[in-house]
């Protein structure tokens, strides 16, 4: 079984975290922090295993990690799971979530390591969807990762078809946010109704 | 009211999104806390409005609070309200919480009572997503009053047409079990049945959960073993096969009937693993590979798995002419504890490595005969197993090696004794007859030892113990030993007669051994040519033809003989005829030392030929493998080596240090990142026949790189004045003439420096200059070859590598090193000594040993030639005494030695030309004999330059120096005017 996957940047920042049994919030973060701890200092040429920490169960589990630029990826499985096989579908994994990743940010031409990070953080759903279909109530639902991709992108299809007109303004205004206008109006005065926009965090 | 609901959706437009929320926090650094307050409030707001869009946005910036740990349980109705939109997209992002923080009952009440109509209402739904979200949300919440109620409805999911729901449901099944386990029952035979289906997940995900339930409780789970078993042996997914191999694990300790099936298959798998090693291993871990394996053979059970590791040891360690061994006594000793195994069928195996070992490599012979004669002394352990085995093969090994390098044995006497023990007489016959042989070989060494220090009287009881002992093998039922035996016998007696009449015999007895044993590749026939007139096709005498076979068949005279017996055609008696020789060959040779075998597969000789089984012999059964004293243990080498290479680290670190500076040298080897592979010089070196005899030989240098002996044998110490060099540069000039124009600033320099290079063969010209110098003792005392090659990384620094060999009969040693600097061109020192002291050379040299020492020299003008003084001083130690010696010599720093091959391209050198930067000059040489493109090879070689573009008998080249001048050279030969090379340089 697995008990949690954890994306957490080189800093301990949690990126994406997904835990299969009940941890209370504030203890989901210690336990980040601990892994944080037990995986960041060791070199890039030593074992991708190693006994958790104690708050996630001690030597009954492991830690499967590897590190990807900037990234961690640890899984947290008890011995019923081979060390390789997950370390070979933590591989499989991240090479998808990229590839998807690219798609969604249209950034093919960019260096990809250095952009993963924040689209990573921005498409956290997305990542979501192809963790879902990796792993299901922390065991492990489908190895064959073109079967994934498949499956994410009926989904995908099926979520745009969804949101079809009524979603064009929304999209329409992430668009515009997402572009770097050096200012918004404030206000937008359409005779009596007033419309109060949001203050916007700048870019 | 219309434009209440227009105001609504544009409203909405700007709502934080998740990707606003995102940048809103990064944006707030400073009052995170406070912000993220701000937002919950928001998202409470939201959460209260009656679109569910909004809802589904909200639950979306939840899921990212949680993960910044965050509690958000107090969402968890909206969040299973939004959950039973009927909108996928929603519901997605629902199933991305972790509900299970819900622990309050109340709220868990909230959820039973909500969710299960809508997720019963979803798990029916027609669109495969939305089961699926469902399924998944489930995984997330399952509860025990769920999984009551929705018990039946996964079952039947789990017969889904679309095996995406198939293999969704059969996964959740392991969560409902855990939650409400009065539901395994019913469901197990539909599980079960989703261990053959047809899709490939669905069937890992039932074996999956199979293997979670039989984690916890094994004993149930026995009778699927067949079915797992099949799945094994024919499934090729690795996830599925590792689950199976672990629930195996947990099922054989309650059903030890299985372990015997699984051995097949599972030593399949182990057999995978064992071949990826093979391609795993390197220098560095060789050791540690074998190490472990050797730990699995010390635990393994069952003597099939067990020859298997042996025969994969074995592998690997001689894997493409031994490359990765360092250290061969750590090796021998690897082999000499496998001979220690109970019950291998391998021992040829093992004795064949040795014999190959100890033939190959010179170096530990002395080692090897050492391990040998203490295997021999204790031969008695290995012979207890033999009808068995073929352990016992390992002392035909070591009575050879015992036998044939005698002269490394420390008491040859006692080894000659333990030969002829009554013993030996058990061991199969081909033994036997290399035990009597050997005797033999030992004796002459005994003798030759005895005689030598006047001792007959001990001479005469060793040919007395060969008499007493002798008879026995005389008496041998095999041939073999019988013949040698008898043969040896009469030669002792003769020599005895001879001892009686004092006659000093040893001398001759060793000449009946004489000779070095030289490895033979397994090639080496093909470079023996073939005579003229030699048709190794073509018959001898006239093939026989069919009819005429018949006639000549004798008739039998005592039997009827077979009525019709059509006899094979003539070729395909030809063809098993020569297989059959061929194979009796390859027995033959594989019994026989002399050759070398290349593939394993020849060397499975001694099994099938007549042994002497039906001798009676007590059987001693060692239950523990008896450790044999003074048998070294592998184990130790490994620690041996590691100490080795670090110290040789930190010696090439020290070395680095000192030229730090230096340039990436010759080719690989001043790499100083990391230990790599070539980095780690093996501890012997090794005299290893490859595959074909090189053509030329090579002086490996211990650096690692090669220098053609022919430059060494050029460079004998010579006294060469003035003049006589003078002498030798009219004749090569004569054989070498060249015309060269130039007219650069440095015109006359450049013009020597050419002649000057051109009067060596290699690159740095080498003088010894013993001036008037007396006759020495040792006329040619040290040979000096010397190389100068530019730092490209720094361009004011050369280093010269000189090879010296001591060419005298003694020890020469406290060498060094000095030059008399010159304004332009400085030794190295390091820092403190004054600039007349000299560089102590780093190493001692042993009568005919050569060496290399690197010296790095700093020089500011590289456009001129150099010459420098200077000494080596050194101690020449005799038997009696030692003396100081001193030798001057002169290093010439020619202007191409400061060249650094660079390629370039003919568009980017025509441009250079273009540029007309360039200084040109040109000279003329006459008489050049040597074919234009050898000319082109010496200049490349000698010069460092590269050929840029070859028109017939007009080449352009081009180099670089270490500061970075282009030089170009154009070399033309007229046919009837000899070449003209003009050069230029920037």
């Amino acid at each position: 079984m697995i008990k949690a996957i954890l994306i957490f940047n080189n800093h301990g920042k949690p990126r994406l975290i997904r835990f299969y049994q009940y941890f209370a919030e504030d203890m989901q973060q210690q336990i980040i922090r601990e892994t944080f701890h037990l995986v960041s200092k060791r070199d890039d040429n030593v074992c991708n295993f190693l006994e958790g920490g104690s708050l996630i169960g001690g030597s009954d589990y492991k830690l499967i990690y590897r590190h990807y630029a900037t990234l961690y990826f640890v899984f947290c499985v008890d011995s019923s799971e081979s060390e390789l096989g997950i370390l070979d579908l933590i591989q499989k994994m991240y090479e998808k979530v990229c590839l998807s990743l690219q798609v969604f940010v249209e950034t093919l031409d960019k260096c990809f390591e250095n952009v993963c990070e924040l689209d990573l953080i921005f498409h956290m759903d997305k990542v979501h969807y192809i963790l879902q279909e990796v792993v299901m109530g922390g065991m492990v639902l489908e190895t064959n990762m073109n079967e994934i991709v498949a499956q994410v992108e009926l989904q995908n299809r099926m979520e745009k078809s969804e949101g079809g007109l009524s979603a064009a303004p929304a999209r329409a205004v992430s668009a515009v946010k997402n572009m770097n206008l050096p200012e918004i109006p404030r206000n937008i005065n359409i005779g009596d109704i007033n419309i109060k926009v949001p203050s916007l965090s700048p870019f | 009211m219309a434009l209440k609901i227009v105001k609504g959706s544009i409203d909405r437009m700007f709502d934080k999104n998740l990707q606003d929320l995102v940048r809103g926090i990064r944006n707030h650094k400073e009052d995170e806390a406070k912000y993220i307050s701000t937002c919950i409030d928001e998202i409470k707001q939201e959460l209260k409005q009656d679109n569910i869009a909004v809802k589904a946005n909200a639950v979306c910036k939840l899921t990212y609070l949680q993960m910044l740990g965050y509690d958000v349980s107090w969402a968890a109705f909206n969040i299973v309200e939004v959950m039973s939109s009927s909108k996928f997209t929603y519901k997605v992002s629902c199933s991305q919480l972790q509900l299970q923080s819900v622990d309050a009952v109340l709220i868990t009440t909230i959820i039973n009572s909500v969710s299960l109509p809508l997720v019963t209402q979803d798990l029916s739904s027609p669109n495969q997503y939305d089961t699926g979200v469902a399924l998944t949300g489930l995984s997330c919440f399952v509860t025990p009053d769920l999984a009551r109620d929705l018990a039946s409805d996964i079952m039947t999911l789990m017969s889904h047409t679309k095996p995406y729901i198939r293999k969704k449901a059969v996964l959740i099944m392991y969560k409902v079990f855990l939650k409400y386990p009065e539901s395994l029952r019913p469901a197990f035979p539909r599980l079960k049945e989703k261990l053959e289906d047809p899709d490939p997940g669905v069937q890992s995900a039932a074996v999956n959960v199979i293997c979670e339930l039989a984690r916890r409780n094994p004993k149930n789970y026995l009778s699927l073993a067949p079915l797992f078993f099949k799945l094994m042996t024919s499934s090729t997914n690795n996830w599925v096969l590792i689950k199976i191999i672990k629930l195996f694990g947990a099922l054989t300790p309650l059903e030890p009937r299985l372990g015997k099936k699984l051995i097949e298959p599972l030593t399949n798998l182990i057999h995978r693993a064992l071949d990826l090693l093979y391609g795993m291993v390197s220098k560095k871990n060789l050791m540690e590979i074998v190490k472990k394996l050797m730990l699995h053979v010390d635990k393994a059970e069952g003597t099939t798995y067990r020859d298997e590791l042996l025969t994969k040891i074995i592998d690997i360690c001689s894997q493409s002419n031994y490359q990765y061994i360092t250290n061969f006594e750590w090796y021998i000793s690897i082999l000499v504890e496998l001979t220690r195994l109970e019950g291998t069928r391998h021992g040829h195996l093992i004795a064949s490595q040795m014999l190959d070992v100890a033939i190959r490599v010179k170096a530990i012979r002395v080692f090897a005969v050492a391990q040998m004669a203490t295997l021999l002394d204790n031969g008695h352990l290995l012979t207890g197993n033999m009808q068995r085995n073929g352990i016992c093969e390992v002392l035909y090994a070591a009575a050879w090696i015992c036998g044939e390098f005698s002269e490394h044995l420390e008491d040859p006497m006692q080894t000659l004794e333990a030969m002829l023990r009554p013993k030996v007489a058990t061991l199969p016959g081909h033994i036997q007859a290399v035990y009597v042989q050997n005797a033999a070989k030992l004796f002459a060494t005994v003798l030759r030892k005895q005689e030598g220090t006047t001792d007959s009287l001990a001479a005469q009881e060793t040919s007395q113990l060969l008499i007493d002992r002798l008879p026995l093998f005389v008496q041998s039922a095999n041939l073999e030993v019988q013949e040698r035996a008898s043969c040896i016998l009469q030669l002792v007696k003769y020599i005895q007669k001879l001892q009686q009449k004092e006659v000093e015999v040893a001398e001759e007895v060793t000449a009946l051994f004489a000779g070095e044993l030289n490895p033979v590749a397994p090639k080496a026939q093909k470079k023996v040519p073939v005579p003229d007139g030699l048709d190794l096709d073509a018959w001898i005498n006239e093939p026989p033809s069919e009819s005429e076979s018949e006639d000549e068949k004798p008739k039998a005279i005592f039997t009827k003989e077979e009525p019709k017996h059509t006899r094979p055609r003539h070729t395909e008696v030809d063809e098993k005829e020569l297989a059959r020789r061929r194979e009796a060959r390859k027995q033959e040779q594989a019994n026989n030392p002399f050759y070398i075998k290349t593939s394993p597969s020849s060397q499975k000789v001694y099994q099938d030929q007549p042994g002497v089984e039906h001798i009676p012999v007590v059987q001693i059964d060692l239950s523990v493998p008896l450790k044999v004293p003074g048998m070294p243990m592998s184990d130790q080498y490994l620690k041996l080596e590691e100490e080795r290479r670090q110290k040789e680290r930190s010696e090439r670190k020290k070395k680095e240090k000192k030229k730090k500076r230096e340039k990436h040298g010759r080719g690989r080897r001043a790499d100083s990142g990391p230990e790599s592979e070539e980095d780690i010089t093996p501890a012997h070196h090794v005299d290893i026949v490859t595959e074909e005899m090189p053509e030329v030989c090579w002086v490996l240098l211990q650096s690692g790189y090669f220098i053609p002996q022919v430059m060494s044998a050029q460079f004998l110490f010579q006294k060469s004045t003035k003049h006589k060099k003078k002498k030798q540069k009219k004749e090569k000039e004569e054989k070498e003439k060249k015309k060269k124009k130039k007219h650069h600033h440095h015109h006359h320099h450049h013009h020597h420096h050419l002649h000057s290079a051109d009067e060596s063969v290699q690159n740095g010209t080498v003088e010894e200059e013993e001036e008037p110098l007396p006759v020495r003792t040792w006329p040619s005392l040290l040979t000096h070859v010397y190389d100068v090659q530019g730092n490209l990384q720094d361009g004011s620094q050369v280093v010269v590598s000189v090879i010296f060999e001591n060419k005298t009969d003694h020890f020469l040693k406290s060498m060094e090193f000095n030059v008399l600097d010159s304004l332009n061109s400085k030794l190295q020192r390091p820092e403190g000594s004054s600039p007349h002291d000299g560089l102590a050379v780093p190493f001692q040299l042993p009568p005919g040993v050569s060496n290399e020492a690197r010296f790095v020299f700093s020089v500011q003008s590289i456009v001129m030639p150099q010459k420098l003084k200077g000494t080596l001083t050194f101690i020449v130690k005799t038997e009696d005494a030692s003396t100081h010696e001193k030798l001057d010599f002169k290093l010439h720093f020619t202007c191409t030695s400061y060249l650094i091959t660079t390629p370039c391209y003919s568009d980017a050198y025509a441009k250079l030309l273009e540029s007309g930067e360039l200084k040109s000059s040109s000279l003329k040489l006459e008489g050049v004999i040597m074919p234009f493109h050898h000319l082109l090879a010496r200049i490349c070689f000698h010069h460092h330059f590269s050929v840029v573009e070859r028109i017939d008998s007009c080449a352009s080249m081009y180099s670089r120096s270490i500061q970075g001048h282009h030089v170009c050279l154009l070399v033309k030969t007229v046919s009837t005017r000899p070449p003209y090379i003009s050069s230029l340089l920037l």
